[in-house]
């Protein structure tokens, strides 16, 4: 059978793609949009590595339907810069060599950002909780949750 | 979410997959239905999508519209999909058809009327849970539904799904029966009934629900005065388990302190959630003292029919249903004296 068009805005760009009534949305916005920020890990929603904001909203991509995109606004780590001009959680990140293989990083930085947009001083265990969804095989927990943490004493500087 | 065998599971999903990647004239394009071809009896999943072609998908804007997609055979219903898709990508046989529910505006509410909550069974528990003035009335329920998954899995989760997935450890399902909660199914004629949630499941991955029925709301009616409930689970980790023991726990306090009505229900203990009558006997005429709650622990332990697994033994989610009957019950009694008479 034919395959469904799906329209929706992915980084503020509207676009357009096809997929299987049953494909991930995940495989549509690396294999369609060629967004290979957004990994696989798991493939059910163990691991957040496919982190994304649906609507501004935390989600894992491959636990979602690609057709449920339709009319939907997506954000993915690709989304989360300004041209060359990384945001404060990214450029800490960077300086805090919160990663280590980096395969969880854009999931991480995702699901960190969604955090900082709710929560804007979070403390430590918030930021652990809030991150309990992302795992990291190269348990490198402690300098992530440092990069937020600093990350968000910048962003609160800032805007003061 | 997040179990181990969950993970080797995966890991033999990713076996599959692999093996199909390397036979080109199985995933070769045109044919790519991987899941018609099993390899090696190992569930096939293909990276690039779940299953085969053939499925199709809907998204209903109404109940009725609903109601007529899922006439047809082999039709599933699914709200936020977070248990339906790792069960497809776990080798479960997939359906022919998908019919979204999120695209019915009844299915994404959350309602309050003088007599009742009405909750869309398709809700986000994120979004439930955000609501100031529902987690204040009913705080082990909120709780109990924050607890699904991670803060990815919550934007999707809902209590709708967390039990019509009819998991024996479903963290809200003990919480919403201890609050005597109601769901409005929609029936294949096109009406509708209801029946009460402790009636819905009916064992693991099983529900009272007949071909061509999905859940449309949850009712809760509005917590009498000095009435609270708390829900505690069990898991070996601090965050992002299935619920060794969860139990919910529900008292109303008259102006003295002394506890009117009490309802106990134990997930995870055996095939669907257990309601403890005599738990709840226990409580009711007592102060929440030392001699009720031990009583009541007892009786909670002995209620439990669990499985011995990986995850807890017998022995050990026996007395664990104990100890978190009598933890909950004290916090609820506490919640309960704290509303001190304020209507709600």
């Amino acid at each position: 059978m034919s395959r469904i068009q799906v329209s929706c805005t992915v980084n503020g760009d509207p676009v357009d793609f096809l997929c299987d009534a049953d494909g991930s949305l995940l495989n549509s916005l690396r294999d369609e949009l060629g967004l290979t920020g957004v990994k696989e890990g798991c493939g059910t929603g163990d691991c957040g590595a496919c982190s994304i904001l649906l609507d501004g909203e935390l989600n894992c991509s491959c636990l979602i339907f690609a057709p449920e995109a339709e009319g939907t606004t997506i954000t993915t780590v690709e989304g989360l810069a300004n041209g060359d001009h990384l945001t404060p959680l990214q450029q800490c990140f960077l300086e805090g060599a919160a990663l280590q293989c980096g395969i969880c990083t854009p999931g991480v930085l995702v699901a960190a950002t969604s955090l900082l947009n709710h929560n804007p001083n979070p403390t430590e265990t918030e930021i652990r909780y809030a991150l309990a969804g992302n795992l990291c095989r190269c348990t490198g927990y402690d300098k992530i949750v440092r990069a937020v943490r600093e990350a968000a004493a910048q962003i609160r500087e800032t805007s003061a | 979410m997040g179990t181990l065998s969950r993970l080797a599971r995966r890991l033999a999903d990713l076996v599959g997959a692999h093996r199909a990647a390397l036979q080109p004239a199985v995933c070769g394009p045109g044919i790519a239905k991987l899941g018609a071809t099993p390899l090696d009896g190992l569930p096939s999943v293909g990276l690039a999508r779940l299953r085969g072609t053939h499925l199709k998908y809907f998204a209903p804007s109404t109940v009725e519209e609903a109601v007529g997609l899922l006439a047809q055979p082999n039709t599933k219903v699914f709200a936020g999909a977070t248990d339906v898709i790792p069960q497809i990508r776990a080798g479960r046989p997939e359906p022919d058809a998908l019919v979204d529910l999120k695209k019915i505006d009844r299915l994404i509410a959350v309602q309050c009327t003088d007599a009742k909550w009405i909750i869309g069974a398709a809700t986000p528990t994120a979004r439930l849970t955000a609501n100031a003035e529902f987690s204040a009335e009913f705080p082990g329920l909120a709780e109990a539904a924050g607890l699904i998954g991670s803060d990815q899995v919550q934007s999707r989760s809902s209590l709708g799904g967390n039990l019509c997935n009819a998991s024996p450890a479903a963290d809200s399902v003990p919480a919403m029966i201890v609050n005597g909660a109601r769901v409005v199914i929609a029936t294949a004629n096109g009406g509708t009934r209801s029946v009460a949630v402790q009636d819905v499941p009916t064992g693991p991955g099983r529900t009272s629900l007949a071909p061509g029925e999905f859940v449309v709301e949850i009712e809760v009616d509005r917590a009498p005065a000095r009435t609270a409930d708390a829900y505690l689970r069990m898991i070996p980790r601090t965050e992002m388990d299935i619920a060794v023991v969860g139990v919910g726990v529900r008292v109303t306090l008259d102006e003295s302190g002394k506890v009117t009505d009490a309802l106990v229900a134990l997930g995870a203990v055996a095939p669907t959630v257990v309601r403890v009558p005599a738990a709840e006997a226990a409580l009711i005429g007592s102060t929440l003292d030392d001699a009720a709650l031990a009583v009541a622990a007892a009786a909670a332990s002995a209620a439990c029919n669990p499985i011995d697994d990986k995850r807890g033994t017998i022995a050990y989610r026996t007395h664990v249903a104990g100890v978190l009957t009598r933890r909950a019950a004290v916090i609820a009694g506490q919640r309960a004296a704290e509303k001190n008479g304020a209507s709600r």
